[in-house]
């Protein structure tokens, strides 16, 4: 693992209004390489954005340090970090022209006036934004002002570039574009941006890796086909994607497979490494991994549809299958089927093979 | 068509009806007055107060030095005092400036049931009468006053200390009058400020100083401006605060005008004098304004 932007023991509280603290951070701990794409994951008040702004030195942090390439910045403040933010609203000065606003932070610098109208150029051109120049923040349209944000940032040569969930203001197409175009520009500038997003969706589309967070803690750290195949624990199973998890008992192991109980009594197969007979586990079921039909090798599960939800590609089934839980099935949408078969109250076969479950620990089963 | 443009008839009338009471409130009490006093000013003055009508442009002679007659002569003194008006007022608004700028900040920074209490105290001075106001001052500048006093027992001033019926003390009663209104819209403009730009500035590698400079003050200008106007003008023009704390030491344009309808009973001069001071004011804020719509027209182009 290299040394490049190393969070060690990083906690941080605050002040509730009622004389109470909470942990923001807690003990919070990264590794992020240099040249990678790297998000922060999770749901509001998780510390996602308290953490992004120790880093650039908004905040102080109470407990641990942040070191760059081995050199503490605990005593450097936000103006001196070589590190620059893109903020949700992008914070654009409305003042100034798209120019001014790129070359803000070479004006504040003295640089010299040649050099600087070159590499607001270049930065603007990066973005697809040359011609821009001269108009106001305002008479821009969200995507722009966007692209603007990440401009002004760039043309300073960061070498981490802080972005605080900068597409949540914007809609799903113009989403889905700038997702594609941030990728590819990290990818050209080859530095490291930290994305912090809400989105899991947007998390695993774009990251080389995903740092999950969650009351303050760090909940898994990998590549997002691990995040979403192999959560560690229930929180990432639940946060990322939808996940159908049974809790129950390991009551017989045969080789890799194991039979787990559920609490009701029902009995279900899956395959791990882990666990012994006797231990409590979950077993994390994708709704991709449930199918409608299977062959002689899966296992299989019955159950009532509960609810029918239509989405346009897949139908989203609400199936009831007596474990203590609604598993949720995705059934591929066919023109002119008879969707009547899975509407309220259908029994249904659900099947599995048992490689394809996850298991985790239970917390508390 | 033929509906949309009944209700926009009926809009407008509704429009005219709503606004007819103001209308006719400014135009019985404002417009008219004032073109009784552009009229007088180009009368020749009655002997014991009012006009004789006869044509008479002599009045503005005595200010600006044309044109004039054997009776009337030029006298600079009058632009003397309307100098020292002007710095009066200046100093005003720095005063009030410097006191409310940083102040804004601070209140704006506040939260719930102090920012309230804070933003009513500010409004409180308004329920006290002006005059008991700056009488106070009268007790603390005076020689045997407050401060005086209090700077003697301390040592570090020998003999009494007269600080009333100079410039200062007019500046400083000024002030205090008119603190609340270069505040109050400079608190709303900082109000409004964002503060992610602050940060983004920040962010970006400026100093406090450079981010004071190029973002927040450029964005709060608009509040400094406004609440420079409405300090300005009615400091040039006011005649308590001089006649009180300024004595008969410190003359401004407004003592004149008073002294012109009141004491010497010179109708018609007071009122060039009162016009040409207007025209002044007007001049100068439509400059102003101008120039601001023009690079405001830049800036959305």
């Amino acid at each position: 693992m290299d040394g490049f932007l190393q969070i060690r023991s990083a906690t941080k509280m605050y002040r509730t209004p009622e004389g109470g603290s909470i942990r923001a951070l807690d003990d919070v701990t990264l590794h992020i390489r240099s040249n990678e794409f790297i998000s922060l994951l999770g749901p509001s008040g998780c510390g996602k954005t308290t953490l992004l702004k120790c880093i650039a030195g908004f905040e102080d942090l109470d407990h641990g340090d942040i070191t760059l390439t081995g050199q503490s910045l605990t005593r450097i403040p936000a103006h001196r970090r070589p590190f620059n933010t893109v903020f949700q609203n992008y914070a654009l000065f409305p003042h100034l022209t798209v120019e001014r606003n790129v070359a803000y932070g070479l004006d504040v610098a003295h640089v010299e006036r040649k050099e600087r109208t070159r590499r607001v150029g270049e930065a603007l051109e990066q973005v697809g934004l040359a011609g821009f120049g001269a108009r106001m923040p305002n008479q821009l349209s969200g995507g722009q002002q966007q692209r603007v944000a990440v401009a002004r940032s760039l043309v300073l040569k960061p070498k981490v570039l802080l972005l605080d969930e900068p597409l949540s203001a914007l809609d799903r197409k113009m989403r889905e574009s700038m997702q594609i175009e941030l990728k590819s520009l990290q990818h050209s500038v080859g530095i490291t941006f930290i994305f912090v997003t809400h989105d899991q969706e947007e998390a695993l589309s774009m990251s080389d890796r995903v740092a999950v967070l969650a009351s303050g803690k760090v909940q898994q750290l990998a590549s997002p086909k691990e995040i979403y195949d192999e959560p560690q624990n229930e929180f990432v199973a639940n946060f990322v994607g939808t996940s159908n998890i049974f809790k129950g008992k390991v009551i017989a192991k045969e080789g890799r497979t194991l039979t787990l109980k559920t609490a009701n009594g029902r009995e279900l197969a899956v395959a791990s490494d882990r666990f012994g007979v006797g231990d409590d586990a979950c077993a994390v079921l994708r709704p991709e991994h449930l199918k409608l039909s299977g062959e002689a090798r899966d296992r299989a599960i019955k159950g009532t549809v509960t609810q029918s939800v239509f989405v346009g590609s897949e139908m989203h089934l609400h199936v009831d299958v007596g474990l203590g839980r609604t598993a949720v099935v995705r059934h591929r949408h066919n023109k002119g089927s008879t969707e009547a078969a899975y509407g309220p109250g259908a029994d249904v076969t659900l099947y599995y093979t048992p490689e394809a479950a996850h298991v985790i620990e239970c917390k508390g089963a | 068509m033929a509906e949309t443009g009944a209700t926009a008839s009926r809009n407008r009338r509704t429009l005219i009806l709503l606004l007819a009471p103001l209308t006719i409130l400014l135009g019985v009490f404002f417009l008219i007055p004032l073109g009784i006093m552009v009229v007088y000013s180009f009368l020749e003055p009655g002997l014991y107060g009012g006009v004789e009508w006869n044509w008479y442009p002599y009045n503005y002679g005595r200010l600006i030095g044309w044109p004039l007659n054997d009776y009337e002569v030029f006298d600079p003194i009058y632009l003397k005092i309307f100098l020292n008006s002007l710095q009066i007022a200046l100093m005003t608004v720095a005063g009030t400036l410097l006191l409310s700028y940083p102040a804004a900040f601070w209140v704006a920074s506040m939260k719930g049931p102090r920012k309230s209490l804070v933003l009513f105290l500010v409004a409180l001075p308004f329920f006290a009468n002006m005059l008991v106001r700056i009488y106070a001052w009268l007790l603390l500048l005076r020689p045997t006053g407050f401060l005086s006093t209090l700077l003697e027992s301390t040592g570090l001033i020998i003999e009494p200390l007269d600080l009333l019926f100079t410039n200062f003390s007019v500046i400083v009663g000024m002030v205090y009058v008119l603190t609340p209104f270069m505040f109050l819209p400079i608190y709303a403009n900082v109000e409004k400020l964002d503060y992610s730009l602050v940060r983004a500035s920040r962010d970006l590698g400026a100093t406090n100083v450079q981010t004071l400079w190029r973002i927040i003050l450029p964005l709060t200008a608009p509040g400094i401006i406004g609440g420079s106007v409405i300090v300005f003008i009615p400091a040039l023009g006011n005649f308590i605060v001089p006649s009180l704390l300024g004595g008969s030491k410190v003359q401004m344009t407004g003592n004149l005008i008073e002294r012109s309808f009141l004491q010497s009973r010179d109708w018609p001069f007071g009122a060039a004098l009162a016009l040409l001071i207007m025209a002044f004011v007007v001049v100068l804020f439509s400059l102003q304004f101008s120039r601001q719509s023009k690079s405001e027209g830049q800036g959305t182009r």
